[in-house]
């Protein structure tokens, strides 16, 4: 069974959605939100392509025999440069003081697309820095409400500390305490929640540095050969 | 942690996570609002993740999660309440409390915000006061509110006459005018049968009244279709489309036929329960439906064995929304009911195989329901035979802003805009929002087109400006609506709205350039592309329209500049010219070097 994807035959097994057989062929489509060990829900809008003529999250939209699927098109990638410059207006992105500059998803997203500024008018959110918690600092500023960090402490460590609250704009990341404070939850340094972060929001005490820039996962290659050809 | 009237009202609720909305909502009646140690409680007491209650704290408009004040004063924010002098009567207000807008006053007493169109256009301006709403808001009645807020009385106990809601039906036409016996429908939906209902709802070609204009035969089809035994019809009462009010009358007039609609829908697809989920806005209908459903259950039209056919089990409960617009899309509405942020699903699958608790489920609005009561009753053709080829029937619109006579209209679709200007007593009009903020934009010349779905599909409100309205104004209460109620979930309608918001703000102050405007355009676009449902699908339309028909309104305003820097330089010396004690032309950006 094949779908094509920008002239490619792309092969899939039932139950694979479009971005999931994407990747195992070894083509990439930008995205955020999506990690592979969870189940998609098509938040960011990053990975959206023509599917059969009409736009769609290539993330949620499951694989079908015939499918036509574009994504390297002029339309497309202005789309995603668009969303990319949203999150970064959203937010308080500043790439060369951030500890998390070369392993980061959004400023590689960034790169891989072309975005060199912002375009819009910075938001500037006030948004708190949480350093409550002994071995992990929470920092929302760099949030991209991705949802990965709720997802993987739901479903894999079975601890839901992380949740969204307000709507809209003020939509904001809440941790599971009382005190709003990420060290009055049952938070622990094995979770998965603390691995799944795409970007500087969630991060380990005490190790930002240990790779220095410049060898870190996205210094010496772009995300798109690094998402596909990991091992290289 | 527990006290009484919390435990009272999680009793009341059978302590069911899956009611989480309802009890927060019932919190917030009795506590007004959410505290810290409160949503713990409530969290404990439901066996759920803290978190996931403090989510749906933060999600609803109603829900307040810090102390509002005593008494929580809500000003109707539509834009025909402002025509209607809203934003006076608000800064009086403000005034006689000393309060900026959104500020409790010192003492704990008061607060005075903003709301979303609250549903009351016809008999505007509006607000709420601790969720109850007042109309036709004067001078006198706020100075009467204002001492009724100092005196401390309870709302409960505030005179009547303040709280009544007028029903003004200006044109009625065959769905307005149709009687329907309670259970007649119903009977002939029983002798007919479950096919045979589907089959006559198809013929009539009617479709959903709420905007998206999908069959509703098709949509009963798939889901007496659709495998397993449980079924669930939802009554889709959250009209949130500033401008519309035509489910509020229906509610008042025709709730009978409405229920008898929804008992048809649940024998054709073979559904038990059924649920209405009312906009939060309109607690006074709550009276009416209830006693509707205590009346039917008492006449063996719900309950079990309806109208005493074997194993034809099914009833109603009434849901109620907390303000959040995005829950008038089907499966934010079914996130809504089972306790959830009102977030819309990914599609597909779609309600009609995998809606509430992941069941099929039919959800229609208010107008659908009780057109599928009198097609029961009289037949797909006797429907078909009012309308045009694509549009089965009759439309209520909710006529509101610069008209003689505001309320509710019904016409067979294909009528003209202009035919209903002239019956709803329009002089002068420059322009017509059709549908709402998410609908159409018309301008003077668009005036001979049609509501049909073949030509200008509407949900049913009609916002009408006379030549003295600044369409610009217009579009930015738009732009602010979409802003506050998009739901967050992705970042095209997320961050768009608000950068909407912000251009369109700049643009209505005379602060904007021509990178707003081509901004504007882009962004827009983006919205339409890439968003999760129709609010992100949508909230570009205003100014789409606006832009392409009324452009010299917003570039009669730019002032002569390309781009407006982000911040003004001057002013950012402003805290060093305090500091300094200076004023003169050197101590401001771009006066102090002359020569």
């Amino acid at each position: 069974m094949t779908f094509t994807l920008d002239g490619h035959d792309i092969p899939f097994e039932p139950g694979q959605t479009v971005v999931q057989a994407a990747l195992a062929a070894g083509h990439y489509i930008p995205h955020l939100c999506y990690h592979p060990e969870f189940q998609p829900h098509g938040s960011c809008k990053v990975c959206t392509c023509t599917v059969n003529g009409r736009t769609a999250t290539s993330c949620t939209t499951p694989a079908s025999e015939g499918l036509e699927v574009a994504s390297e098109t002029p339309e497309i990638q202005e789309i995603r440069r668009d969303l990319v410059q949203f999150l970064f207006t959203e937010g308080n992105h500043f790439c060369p003081s951030c500890e998390q500059s070369g392993d980061c998803m959004l400023q590689a997203v960034g790169y891989e697309l072309g975005v060199v500024t912002g375009h819009y008018n910075p938001l500037f959110p006030n948004r708190p820095v949480d350093a409550s918690h002994p071995d992990v600092l929470l920092d929302t500023n760099r949030c991209i409400l991705c949802e990965l960090c709720v997802r993987a402490s739901a479903q894999i460590d079975g601890k839901s500390i992380f949740a969204l609250s307000g709507r809209g704009i003020t939509k904001h990341l809440i941790v599971n305490a009382e005190s709003g404070r990420l060290g009055d939850t049952q938070l622990a340094t094995t979770d998965k929640a603390l691995d799944v972060c795409p970007v500087g929001a969630i991060l380990r005490k005490r190790t930002g540095f240990r790779v220095p820039i410049g060898r870190r996962t996205y210094d010496a290659r772009p995300i798109s050969q690094v998402t596909v050809e990991p091992a290289k | 942690m527990l006290h009484r009237g919390l435990s009272e009202i999680l009793a009341r609720h059978r302590y069911e996570p899956g009611r989480l909305v309802q009890i927060l909502r019932d919190v917030m009646q009795a506590e007004g609002y959410l505290s810290p140690p409160t949503i713990t409680a409530v969290a404990e007491a439901l066996r759920v993740p803290r978190s996931q209650v403090e989510g749906v704290a933060g999600f609803y408009a109603f829900f307040a999660t810090e102390f509002r004040g005593r008494y929580r004063v809500l000003f109707s924010d539509n834009i025909t309440d402002e025509m209607q002098g809203s934003g006076e009567l608000r800064r009086r207000m403000l005034d006689a409390f000393h309060l900026e807008l959104g500020e409790v006053s010192r003492d704990g007493q008061v607060s005075v915000g903003l709301t979303a169109c609250t549903g009351l256009c016809d008999q505007g301006p509006a607000m709420l006061v601790n969720g109850r709403p007042i109309a036709r808001l004067t001078p006198a009645r706020i100075g009467a509110i204002s001492a009724l807020i100092r005196g401390g009385s309870p709302v409960e106990q505030w005179p009547d006459n303040l709280f009544t809601i007028d029903t003004h039906v200006e044109r009625r036409d065959r769905l307005l005018d149709t009687v329907v016996e309670p259970g007649a429908a119903l009977d002939a939906a029983i002798t007919r049968g479950a096919t045979g209902t589907l089959a006559e709802l198809r013929a009539s070609e009617l479709r959903g009244r709420g905007g998206a204009g999908f069959s509703a035969g098709q949509k009963w089809t798939a889901c007496a279709a659709a495998p397993g035994p449980e079924r669930y019809i939802v009554c889709n009462a959250d009209e949130g489309e500033p401008g519309t009010f035509k489910d509020r009358v229906l509610l008042t007039t025709h709730i009978g036929q409405l229920l008898e609609g929804m008992t048809v829908a649940a024998h054709a697809v073979g559904a038990q329960r059924g649920f209405i989920y009312l906009r939060g806005e309109y607690p006074f209908l709550e009276p009416i439906v209830e006693a509707a459903l205590a009346a039917r259950r008492g006449a063996g039209l719900l309950g079990r064995d309806v109208r005493g056919v074997r194993g034809f089990d099914f009833d109603i409960e009434v849901h109620h929304g907390a303000g959040a617009y995005v829950c008038g899309e089907e499966s934010a509405l079914i996130e809504s009911l089972e306790g959830k942020r009102g977030i819309p699903r990914n599609r597909p699958p779609y309600p009609v195989t995998h809606g509430y608790l992941g069941k099929p489920t039919v959800v229609n609005n208010v107008e659908t329901l009780i057109a599928a009561a009198q097609i029961a009753l009289h037949g797909g053709a006797w429907f078909r035979t009012l309308g045009t080829p694509k549009s089965a029937g009759t439309k209520i619109l909710s006529v509101s802003g610069d008209v003689a006579r505001p309320g509710i209209y019904e016409y067979p679709f294909g009528v003209t805009v202009k035919q209903v200007l002239a019956d709803a007593g329009a002089e002068r009009a420059q322009a017509v929002q059709v549908g709402g903020p998410s609908g159409v934009l018309l301008a003077a010349h668009e005036f001979g087109r049609r509501i049909a779905f073949e030509d200008v599909p509407s949900a049913g409100a009609f916002m009408v400006f006379d030549e003295t309205r600044d369409i610009v104004r217009v579009v930015d209460n738009f732009a602010r609506f979409f802003a506050h109620e998009s739901c967050g979930f992705c970042t095209p309608c997320r961050v768009g709205t608000t950068l909407v918001k912000h251009m369109m703000g700049r643009l209505t102050a005379g602060e904007g350039s021509r990178r707003d405007l081509k901004d504007l355009t882009r962004v827009t676009r983006l919205m339409k592309s890439s968003s999760q449902c129709g609010l992100g699908h949508t909230a570009g339309n205003p100014v789409v329209d606006a832009l392409e028909k009324f452009k010299p309104a917003f570039v009669d305003r730019l002032p002569s500049l390309d781009v407006r820097p982000v911040f003004d330089l001057d002013a950012a010396l402003g805290p060093a010219r305090e500091a300094t004690g200076r004023d003169d032309p050197g101590a401001h950006f771009g006066h102090g070097e002359e020569t």
